[in-house]
């Protein structure tokens, strides 16, 4: 509510003194104009401390090379690259972080949000109290504490084997790493049809759903064609698809893919941390259905499995969607706090080594910044245009 | 007439049956809520697996096998946890560097944390017209405590603050100042002066969409870029700063939420009266609206108290900063868990009694409410 919508127009016989536009008028112009000799003392007073330790300003750093390793890339990365390319490796670690935690947060979110309500007490009791302990503590302190516990774990020399060919010591997890064969894109090829096909399919099965009444099991047709398209493709193509094993040496191991005690740290205290608020979300929103319109769908005969997914959940999904969507921005920007342990994120690559490195700090946590901003902003218009998309449509 | 008397004196009801002892006492309790189906009965199953790997390995390491006593690391035999680290460190972690004859100031600090507290959370506080008064002045008093300077107290300066006192000290300054701020942003963003809302929101978006390590760094190292030569802020400042400006944006978040939910009637009223903008916020909206937002504030106040944990990535000496410097220290070596489990129990509660004190807030308030 306005308060211009209610006072409108000047007092009547008053002077301009009193007139609510010129007031208005008068306050924006103070407000601006104290903002803009702020930004004039900041700005010139930074010209004048550059000029002073004789900082060059400009992105030309981002093409020199940057002469420090990354320990885990997902491009190809050496210490010659240059700075633009930490950004690059940076931002990718980020996003992998953020959408594996994102992913893994929701369904640990949903699964303990659900057995929370199941009406087992002691399961309850179990679940209040890890997430009240996970939600409670910093996630600063959880993620330190288990890099520690990864850190602890025996040296590469010792490895445990947990399974064939997986290995866990102090430098991670040593899993089979996939070999890709030339063929492999066909199957890729495979998979986006299936997606293509099971859209459509969709499509179909609900028109045909709304013209005659007669239902097609969508889901669990598409969910087929996703699995065997693929699988059919891949043997077809004559399964381009190799193992490289990690191989036990006399001192270390060699070879396949690691998954670094770092990485590890940050996905589980993200996902635990992220899971324990998700869960108290959706909770909530389950709470929030009336219970009138769980036996109103009793009485119109519907099953129970029906009764949750036509009824319960999309209602229940209005209620959870805007809270999960700033858990989702949260986790995506706690994940800076991988600069604490050394995880190649953004943060500590670009933000942290490269801005030690040549000095530009302007232009480091600018960068920084807006990317973290852009991320952000990118998720919210997101879930506004998913929010907008569930809303309850009123007449 | 004469029927009816007859029958009913001669039909009594039988006693009702007891009911059966499958369904009451605890019997009854445990089927109907740990065995009542199947599922049911394998989750309860299952819970006591979890229970079973997780709780008497911890009491094991925490209790049984710990050692309690000792000077170095030497004396703990390594099968549990090995307290006397804590034992020895405790006053590191409370008080960081402050100076020992000078502790005494932090203890008052604390002691009037909690009486302000006291008026300030607890409404039906003996006194709490003038208890509110002195928690509007606490942060003063303690600033001016734990600095000195004056009247005989010795000045201590800030990097000699660490520990749990710092995390406090940042704590409650974060949370006095982002309120104040937030509310002067909320209404600023909700204003129908184009210039101001459109300014108040894009501080409000910005400091929200960016991480607190990226402000925390922004302070550090470009701060003192952004000043004039000479004029040098401490590093606490600056990071309390940071912190600040951060909680003030979420604050501002949780308070127009309240705004919003005002109903336009109030407005209407208050407007039909003849009140003016600021009478109309101060006198009718803010106090509804603040009420409202109470339980996020709380909340948003949790979030800032664990947050203050990410100073020590600027080299600030907070709990967690503390915990690492003794870590680095040759002779605790390899003891990290027992300061992290040490940390994370004051973590849990402080935090787990705001949490309760606000879910206590919200019922009373939704008590208000239903009348």
């Amino acid at each position: 509510m306005a308060f211009g919508q209610l006072v409108a127009g000047p007092a009547a016989g008053g002077s301009f003194w009193n007139d609510r536009r010129f007031r208005g008028l008068l306050a924006q112009a103070f407000v601006m104009g104290l903002m803009g000799l702020l930004i004039y003392f900041l700005v010139s007073n930074t010209l004048y401390n550059l000029e002073q330790r004789n900082i060059a300003t400009g992105f030309w750093f981002l093409s020199q090379p940057a002469g420090f390793e990354i320990q885990m890339t997902l491009i190809p990365y050496s210490a010659e690259s240059t700075h633009g390319r930490v950004f690059l490796v940076g931002l990718l670690n980020t996003l992998l972080i953020s959408v594996a935690g994102c992913i893994l947060a929701t369904l640990l979110g949903f699964l303990l949000g659900v057995l929370r309500l199941s009406g087992n007490w002691l399961l309850e009791r179990v679940i209040y109290w890890f997430v009240e302990f996970t939600r409670n503590v910093p996630l600063l302190l959880q993620i330190i504490f288990w890099y520690t516990v990864f850190l602890g774990l025996p040296h590469i020399r010792d490895s445990i084997q947990v399974a064939e060919n997986f290995y866990l010591n102090n430098r991670g997890l040593f899993t089979p790493a996939p070999v890709l064969g030339e063929a492999f894109w066909m199957v890729a090829v495979g998979f986006l049809t299936a997606i293509a096909v099971v859209w459509l399919l969709s499509r179909w099965a609900r028109k045909r759903q709304e013209a005659t009444g007669q239902i097609f099991p969508a889901f669990w047709a598409g969910l087929g064609l996703l699995v065997l398209v693929p699988l059919a493709v891949y043997y077809a193509a004559g399964a381009p698809l190799d193992w490289q094993y990690a191989e036990r040496t006399r001192f270390s191991l060699r070879g396949g893919m690691q998954v670094t005690p770092e990485f590890a740290a940050m996905l589980l205290a993200l996902t635990l941390y992220t899971a324990a608020f998700i869960s108290e979300i959706v909770r909530a929103g389950i709470l929030s259905v009336d219970k009138g319109q769980r036996e109103a769908a009793a009485a119109l005969g519907l099953r129970q499995s029906w009764v949750m997914r036509l009824i319960i959940v999309p209602q229940a999904l209005r209620v959870i969607i805007p809270p999960l969507a700033s858990q989702y921005m949260n986790l995506t920007k706690n994940s800076s706090l991988g600069f604490a342990i050394g995880y190649g994120e953004l943060m500590a690559v670009f933000g942290g080594i490269s801005l030690n490195q040549t000095g530009q700090a302007i232009e480091c946590m600018a960068i920084t910044m807006a990317t973290y901003l852009v991320i952000s902003l990118s998720i919210s218009a997101f879930m506004n245009w998913y929010n907008a998309r569930v809303r309850l449509v009123e007449r | 007439m004469d029927d009816q008397t007859r029958s009913a004196s001669q039909w009594a009801p039988k006693e009702s049956r007891p009911p059966p002892v499958s369904a009451t006492g605890i019997a009854g309790w445990l089927r109907a809520n740990l065995f009542s189906s199947w599922l049911n009965t394998g989750l309860t199953l299952l819970s006591l697996l979890l229970i079973y790997y997780s709780v008497p390995p911890f009491l094991d390491w925490a209790i049984l096998s710990a050692t309690f006593e000792g000077a170095s690391r030497e004396d703990c035999d390594m099968a549990g946890a090995c307290w006397p680290i804590v034992g020895v460190r405790w006053k590191q972690l409370i008080y960081g560097f402050y100076p020992e004859v000078e502790h005494w100031r932090a203890v008052l600090a604390f002691a009037l944390l909690l009486v302000a507290l006291y008026f300030g959370l607890y409404d039906k506080a003996p006194g709490r017209k003038y208890g509110l008064w002195f928690v509007c002045a606490y942060p003063f008093i303690a600033y001016g405590l734990l600095y000195g300077g004056f009247g005989g107290l010795e000045y201590v300066e800030s990097p000699k603050w660490g520990g749990l006192l710092l995390t406090l000290a940042m704590g409650v300054t974060g949370i006095a100042v982002s309120i104040p701020f937030g509310i002067v942003l909320a209404l600023g963003r909700r204003s129908d002066l184009p210039a101001i809302s459109m300014l108040c929101a894009v501080f409000i978006e910005f400091i929200r969409g960016v991480p607190l390590v990226t402000l925390l760094f922004f302070g550090n190292v470009m701060l003192p870029l952004f000043l004039p030569e000479g004029m040098n802020i401490d590093n606490y400042l600056r990071v309390v700063i940071a912190v600040c400006l951060f909680a003030s944006a979420y604050m501002a978040e949780v308070i127009r939420g309240g705004l919003q939910a005002i109903p336009k009637g109030q407005y209407e009223a208050a407007a039909a009266l003849g009140l003016g903008y600021w009478r109309m916020m101060a006198f009718i909206i803010l106090p509804q609206a603040l009420r409202i937002s109470i339980p996020g504030i709380v909340n948003t106040s949790i979030g800032l108290y664990k947050d203050t944990t990410l100073v020590s990535l600027v080299g600030l000496f907070d709990l967690l900063g503390m915990a690492r410097a003794i870590n680095a220290d040759a002779k605790w070596m390899g003891l990290e868990i027992e300061l992290y489990a040490f940390i994370a129990i004051l973590f849990f509660i402080t935090c787990f009694a705001m949490s309760r004190y606000s879910l206590w807030l919200e019922q009373r308030l939704a008590r208000g409410e239903r009348r």
